[in-house]
């Protein structure tokens, strides 16, 4: 078993461990039903970040639709798992794969664009699978869709929190994931390169869209109706805020960016303009004094601590 | 001709909302062709814009032609301003730092504008009696004639300033070259600086003509205009001041009759469907000259 693998299984089983004291605190009810409730988001909010980070982050493409692609997940899921009873997995699973696919149509033309014309062309994409939704009368149009069955419950977000996290974090290991480094880095280098940019680009922002359709699905079974002004894109810059606080291009920063976050505006909920106004601030003087993010490209195992922990690689 | 009626009302209609996009998109237009921002708060500056106008009547009993113009003197400054402080530290980082800058400003004047002024729409005073004039069939409103014609007067002003004065010489270098402009003895910050002042108090003009027209401002109403606002822009071709004209027009009748003929709530998505079509298939824009990408 290479060091690799070996880091791999340390990761899971502090993750088991993680979970464990956390379903202690929720059994214990030491953690009440409103920080219950906020886990869950936290959760949720952790794979969107890392899987917006993937895009904007590991790839270099500024997207500003990924709530869309949140939307799109989580009415597929809910139309399943309501009007045809199939079982959560399957839904959650399909949630994501249909996201994934739109993201493979939606990318393939618009990942030519660049830059700031990427971001708003994105942000249009957005917008536009909100209102749609918005106008299909099958899944409750504006009104919302009613009568969703509760299943998301800490275990299943854990879970594939876990999962999203495994595999983003191997994907951005893996020769693919070094290619489209290699496009953050410099795309017509990596082009000369011989990558193949198009590919890797759309691969990326495919595989984010997949896994914020399966965070999708998550959130709409935690409350019992969903409402397609849930994924404005408005939830776009949110989610981009986490990404950016952690540091774009590092999966540690993302799951920091989340915490924080849900953690602040959890705890500033009584107070919604005090929210955005420090959000704002936050994002101003951060641009200003630490455009990386607080963690940039640095992983938790990249500290020193973790370092005697790996052994192996020197 | 019950069609053709509707058609041509809805064309009105179009052209006087697409005259308010066209003047935001002027300013998303200069800055963008100085500094390459897209300015995510310039619809923010536009509420501020409305909010003043608001104010300046409602407060100071000041009647529209006044209110709007220190609407436009405020908002000018409070362009620079931000300008100054947001984005000039900023001027050598990379533009994805500077677009997070500017999304930052822009939820920042949102919600300090909601903490001050309260989230709850407000009714815009009527600032002139009900007249309408009927050309044939067709009706065209008082509300309409002013928008008009202030858009005009407005475009007029810009493009003297633009063709014919010496800091319009200096813009138009800046926007074509901003180092080679700097070699030539031109201030770029300075240059820069105005053209914020100039593009904010265009669309200050846009958000008080706005409370005018459909009589409620919030403080939440800067977000969609100022979008498609940018959408104007890239479909005239960003950089180029009548382009950012013809597509605010444009995209106002686009909206008017996709309303009119099929549903209003198509309305936003029609905007985000032509900002795409055209990034995919003439990116420049409709007055854009194709310009080759160097390494």
């Amino acid at each position: 078993m290479n060091s690799i693998r070996k880091h791999d299984l340390l990761l899971l089983a502090l993750g088991i461990v993680v979970f464990a004291v956390l379903q202690g605190l929720i059994s214990a009810r030491i953690i009440g039903s409103f920080w219950q409730l906020n886990l869950l988001i936290i959760g949720i909010n952790v794979i969107m970040s890392v899987s917006l980070n993937l895009i904007n982050g590991y790839t270099g493409q500024f997207s500003l639709g990924h709530a869309g692609f949140m939307a799109v997940g989580a009415y597929v899921a809910v139309v399943l798992t309501t009007n045809f009873h199939a079982p959560f997995i399957a839904a959650l699973v399909a949630g994501g794969l249909v996201a994934a696919f739109l993201g493979f149509l939606i990318g393939l033309p618009t990942l030519r664009l660049r830059g700031d014309y990427l971001a708003i062309a994105t942000l249009g994409l957005g917008e536009i699978i909100r209102i749609v939704i918005m106008n299909i009368d099958y899944v409750g149009g504006a009104a919302g869709f009613k009568g969703i069955p509760h299943y998301t419950n800490f275990t299943w977000v854990f879970f594939v929190m876990l999962v999203t996290l495994f595999v983003i974090k191997n994907f951005v290991n893996s020769s693919h994931g070094r290619a489209c480094i290699a496009i953050r880095e410099n795309e017509i280098a990596a082009e000369a390169m011989g990558i193949n940019t198009t590919r890797y680009k759309v691969m990326a922002f495919a595989i984010g869209a997949g896994f914020a359709g399966v965070a999708g699905g998550l959130f709409a079974h935690c409350f019992y109706i969903i409402n397609p002004s849930s994924f404005t894109f408005m939830a776009s810059f949110n989610y981009l805020i986490m990404v950016v606080l952690g540091g774009l291009g590092s999966i540690t920063g993302s799951i920091a960016g989340a915490f924080v976050v849900t953690f602040v505006s959890a705890a500033l909920a009584s107070w919604p303009e005090f929210r955005m106004i420090i959000y704002a601030l936050v994002l101003i003087f951060l641009m200003f004094y630490r455009p990386q993010g607080l963690f940039g490209y640095m992983e938790i195992t990249d500290f020193k601590l973790f370092q005697r922990f790996k052994g192996g690689r020197k | 001709m019950e069609f053709t009626q509707q058609f041509v009302q809805q064309l009105i209609n179009g052209i006087s909302l697409g005259s308010i996009y066209a003047l935001i998109a002027l300013g998303y237009t200069m800055i963008y062709g100085i500094i390459k921002l897209i300015n995510f708060a310039h619809g923010d500056i536009y509420m501020v814009g409305a909010y003043i106008g608001f104010f300046a009547v409602t407060q100071a009993h000041l009647s529209i032609v006044p209110a709007l113009l220190i609407s436009m003197v405020v908002t000018g400054i409070l362009g620079m301003v931000v300008e100054k402080l947001a984005y000039k530290p900023l001027r050598h980082a990379p533009r994805i730092s500077v677009l997070i800058t500017a999304i930052g400003v822009s939820f920042f004047l949102e919600y300090t504008s909601m903490y001050f002024v309260s989230p709850t729409p407000r009714t815009f005073p009527a600032v002139m009696d009900n007249v309408s004039f009927h050309l044939g069939m067709f009706v065209i409103n008082g509300q309409q004639m002013l928008i008009l014609g202030i858009t005009f007067v407005l475009m007029v002003l810009l493009t003297y300033i633009v063709q014919r004065t010496k800091i319009g010489k200096a813009m138009r270098a800046a926007s074509f070259d901003t180092e080679t402009a700097q070699l030539m003895g031109i201030d770029s910050d300075r240059v820069i600086s105005i053209t914020f002042g100039i593009g904010s108090a265009l669309a200050a003009a846009g958000g008080v003509l706005v409370g005018v027209y459909y009589n409620s401002i919030d403080p939440l109403m800067g977000i969609m205009p100022g979008l498609k606002a940018f959408v104007a822009a890239v479909l005239g071709g960003i950089g180029i001041l009548p382009g950012a004209v013809a597509g605010g027009v444009i995209l106002g009748v686009i909206e008017a009759l996709v309303s009119g003929f099929f549903s209003s709530t198509f309305r936003d998505a029609a905007a985000f469907a032509i900002l795409i079509l055209v990034l995919l298939f003439k990116p420049s824009g409709l007055f854009g000259k194709n310009t080759r990408e160097k390494v």
